[in-house]
């Protein structure tokens, strides 16, 4: 089998991934502040700055799992069934979150219940994405290429840590994209609380970097080996510097640069966490070459990226560009 | 039949499933009737095609919305309900709903955007090309979904090694025999589907007594896709059935209540088939027809129920009485357009109020005839859930009962909750109407064309010619 097809899958699943928590994070982020304000024009304010991206923003998440069923189906058919309930409630939640969009404008003026919805969804979203994070991280019991754990292995005390720590640090990345994208009160109060998220995050990082290669001996093996380290002490490093660089930038009165370091965060840890488990993608058993599709299947969509993958990027920032600017507290999109 | 994840797991997925596809149906069509709108207008320059516009792409989002979150919903329970089904047919499905998701989901989500908030952003035509881009999102996501469920219940293309289906050559497996034809009928299901909800809330407003030049637009509109595209859907229904004749006679025959093979099939227009005994009680039924309609003579010979073994043969009653009400209100379709149409050509659809009365209701129909039909076609499909490949009790998970039994109730608290409070909002806005909602919210456009247009209603597609009817009128 060709044997850098799965590894040119498990960029693209991985790309999917980070430009998900990236995007649909900040949406996900302004939801979970949701409740730091109870004026209807701040939230009309925080809801407008995404409105209308939120949808293009999700699309990432789909593609992401489509991408594994495409790619690796065995790996998709092991790790669904493993987070059965979890999946479930991000589901559900994410409905709650998505029609929020849009009832909340029709239902005014009684829309505090499509208020809770859209917190609410948002938070238990984000929670079950950090649940499933942990959970993956951890390992899955697998015997015979078949999910072969309990229907509740996913719940320890390592997953529900992860869980808080995607929510905050959802959090951050909304608060920073309302310190770019608005401005007034709420853009005051997104500067003060971003402070305080960043260093739960920072804290929340922290510990999973040093729970996990105690916990388990191929991580630790992977970091701390001396030829390993050789190379990879750049990343912990480089997540403090851009942690540093976002409190500086706040307190800087910066607008752009808070959000963008945030997001190098996002990014450094995400690639923090694949250098621990690559090649593995069903830890700790199942490597990338274990679970891939047919060659010929990997192919055929593969052919198809190649050319859509940049149209979409090219459409998005289109969109992104025409809805360029801020986002002021009296004019809405609606 | 024991309650277990299987069973389980397929209540929980015809429910999600039979919830989404009311919405997509709907935004299918909804979409091409407001890129309709908004390239009358920019020809037009009538600013009724504009309010029509406004008010429709209002409606737009919030269905749009609840078909996303609930089409989310299916493509992960792929995986967390029927795992073993994402490992046979992952190979050939996985790249179709992929290919899906990276022509059509970007498409549709990124462009919504420009299309719902774009009015005072761009200029007029590139938001009329947003919201074309967005219709052809919406027919193009069908043709993937579509061709994925043909493949399902035709399998081509392809060859099972170990249990698992590799692809051999992908042109066959996108355009497998049962694709074109189950596709163009879904289409037409959509574009007919919405041609009414147009038509009951013209309807509606008519009766109440907003006779505004909107509401009369709707209507005529309405007529004129309906009585073009309910006959022809009668006709490709007809062509599709014979796609089923030819490759799935099981599925044909438990559509027919077909039991003895040695004779012509009559069509059997009511009757309760009894599985047990393996004959219809209570038959009313047209001698030879069924073989006429779907082999093109009164003689042909062709499967029954009975040429199968009983482990291989559909459910007979799903498919049976599914068929029947699809076909019921297909009829009632090309009747009741028709009727409006001869009213119009006659000068009096606006004043015949009991074809109003009756048209003001008929918005469910084409939902009704879309479930139906679905569940003709999907039920039929078993006890395989993918032909020849893999049965249905095959493909599930590795789950316990009482994880989908909790999963199943809260899919059905949510969808309850959820799906009812939509449709009361997407009722509420219908309630206002057009003229209501765009008045609150005069239209500013980038370009001056407005300005020209109120003054002087150019020419007119839709319209009778009183230049006064365009006035606009405020529901109240």
């Amino acid at each position: 089998m060709e044997w850098y097809l799965p590894v040119i899958w498990a960029g693209l699943i991985g790309t999917a991934v980070i430009l998900y928590v990236v995007l649909d994070g900040f949406d996900l982020g302004i939801a979970i502040l949701f409740p730091t304000t109870k004026d209807e024009g701040e939230r009309d304010q925080m809801m407008n700055s995404v409105a209308p991206f939120w949808d293009g923003n999700e699309t990432w998440l789909v593609l992401g799992g489509g991408g594994l069923w495409v790619a690796f189906p065995t790996a998709y058919a092991i790790i669904m069934p493993a987070f059965y309930l979890p999946v479930t409630l991000m589901l559900l939640a994410l409905i709650f979150r998505g029609v929020a969009f849009e009832f909340r404008w029709v239902a005014k003026p009684r829309h505090a219940v499509w208020d809770l919805a859209f917190w609410l969804g948002s938070t238990l979203a984000a929670f079950s994405q950090g649940l499933i994070l942990g959970g993956l991280i951890q390992g899955i019991t697998v015997v015979d290429r078949q999910f072969a754990g309990g229907p509740f292995d996913w719940l320890t005390p390592f997953t529900l840590m992860c869980g808080l720590g995607v929510v905050l640090g959802y959090a951050l990345l909304g608060a920073t994209w309302l310190v770019y994208k608005t401005e007034g009160p709420v853009a005051e109060r997104a500067r003060t609380q971003a402070k305080s998220l960043l260093l739960g995050l920072m804290f929340f990082a922290a510990v999973v970097s040093l729970w996990t290669p105690f916990e388990h001996e191929r991580i630790a093996a992977r970091w701390f080996t001396l030829r390993n380290l050789a190379f990879l002490w750049p990343f912990p490093l480089l997540t403090a510097f851009c942690g540093f660089m976002v409190w500086k930038r706040l307190h800087g009165r910066h607008e752009f640069t808070p959000f963008a370091f945030t997001i190098a965060i996002f990014v450094l840890c995400f690639l923090g966490l694949a250098i621990s488990n690559f090649p593995y993608l069903v830890p700790p058993s199942l490597t990338i070459w274990d679970v891939a599709a047919a060659p010929s299947s990997q192919i055929f969509v593969a052919l198809g990226v190649i050319f859509l993958l940049p149209m979409i990027l090219f459409y998005t920032a289109f969109v992104y560009w025409t809805f360029r600017g801020k986002v002021k507290a009296d004019s809405g999109y609606h | 039949m024991t309650i277990d994840a299987f069973l389980l797991s397929r209540i929980q997925f015809a429910f999600t499933i039979s919830f989404h596809i009311v919405f997509p149906a709907f935004t299918i069509g909804l979409s091409a009737y407001i890129a309709t709108l908004l390239g009358l207008w920019l020809k037009t320059e009538n600013p009724k095609y504009h309010v029509l516009a406004r008010f429709w792409t209002k409606i737009f989002a919030v269905s749009f919305a609840m078909g996303v979150v609930s089409g989310i919903v299916l493509s992960y329970q792929f995986g967390t309900n029927w795992s073993r089904f994402s490992v046979a047919v992952g190979n050939v499905l996985g790249p179709l709903i992929g290919y899906e998701v990276l022509t059509a989901f970007f498409l549709e989500a990124s462009f919504l955007g420009v299309m719902l908030f774009g009015w005072k952003r761009v200029p007029a035509w590139l938001h009329f090309l947003s919201a074309v881009i967005v219709a052809g999102g919406t027919a193009l996501s069908g043709f993937w979904i579509l061709s994925a469920n043909s493949w399902m219940q035709f399998p081509a293309g392809h060859e099972v090694r170990d249990g698992i289906a590799y692809p051999l050559d992908w042109m066959q497996i996108i355009f497998n025999p049962t694709f074109p034809l189950r596709y163009m009928h879904m289409m037409t299901a959509a574009y007919l589907t919405t041609a009414f909800v147009v038509l009951a809330t013209g309807a509606r407003h008519l009766l109440a007594g907003h006779r505004t030049e909107s509401a009369r637009t709707m209507v005529r509109m309405a007529i004129l896709m309906i009585a073009i595209t309910a006959p022809a859907q009668a006709v490709i229904g007809h062509r599709h059935g014979e796609d089923t004749a030819k490759y799935q006679p099981a599925k044909l025959a438990a559509i027919e209540a077909h039991w003895d093979s040695s004779k012509p099939a009559p069509l059997v227009l009511f009757a309760w088939p009894d599985e047990e005994k393996g004959v219809n009680r209570f038959e009313i039924a047209i001698p030879g027809l069924a073989s006429l309609v779907t082999h093109g003579s009164m003689d042909a010979l062709f499967p029954s129920l009975n040429d199968f073994a009983v482990a291989d043969r559909p459910p007979v009653k799903i498919p049976f009485f599914g068929f029947r009400i699809m076909v019921g209100i297909g009829f009632f379709m090309i009747a009741f357009g028709w009727l409006g149409a001869y009213l119009w050509w006659k000068g009096r659809v606006f004043e015949e109020r009991r074809w109003l009365f009756v048209a003001q209701y008929t918005w469910p129909l084409g939902f009704m005839a879309i479930l139906a039909g679905w569940f003709v076609t999907e039920v039929g499909r078993q006890p395989w859930i993918a032909t020849g490949v893999l049965r249905s009790k095959d493909a599930i998970s590795p789950i316990t009962t009482a994880q989908v039994a909790i999963s199943l109730a809260l899919f059905v608290c949510v969808y309850c909750v959820v799906f009812s409070a939509g449709i009361l909002l997407i009722n509420r806005l219908i309630d206002k109407g057009p003229d209501a909602i765009t008045t609150q919210d005069p239209p500013e456009q980038p370009s001056q064309r407005p300005l020209k247009a109120a003054q002087a209603p150019a020419s007119d597609l839709f319209g009778d010619g009183h230049p006064g009817d365009d006035k606009i009128q405020p529901a109240t």
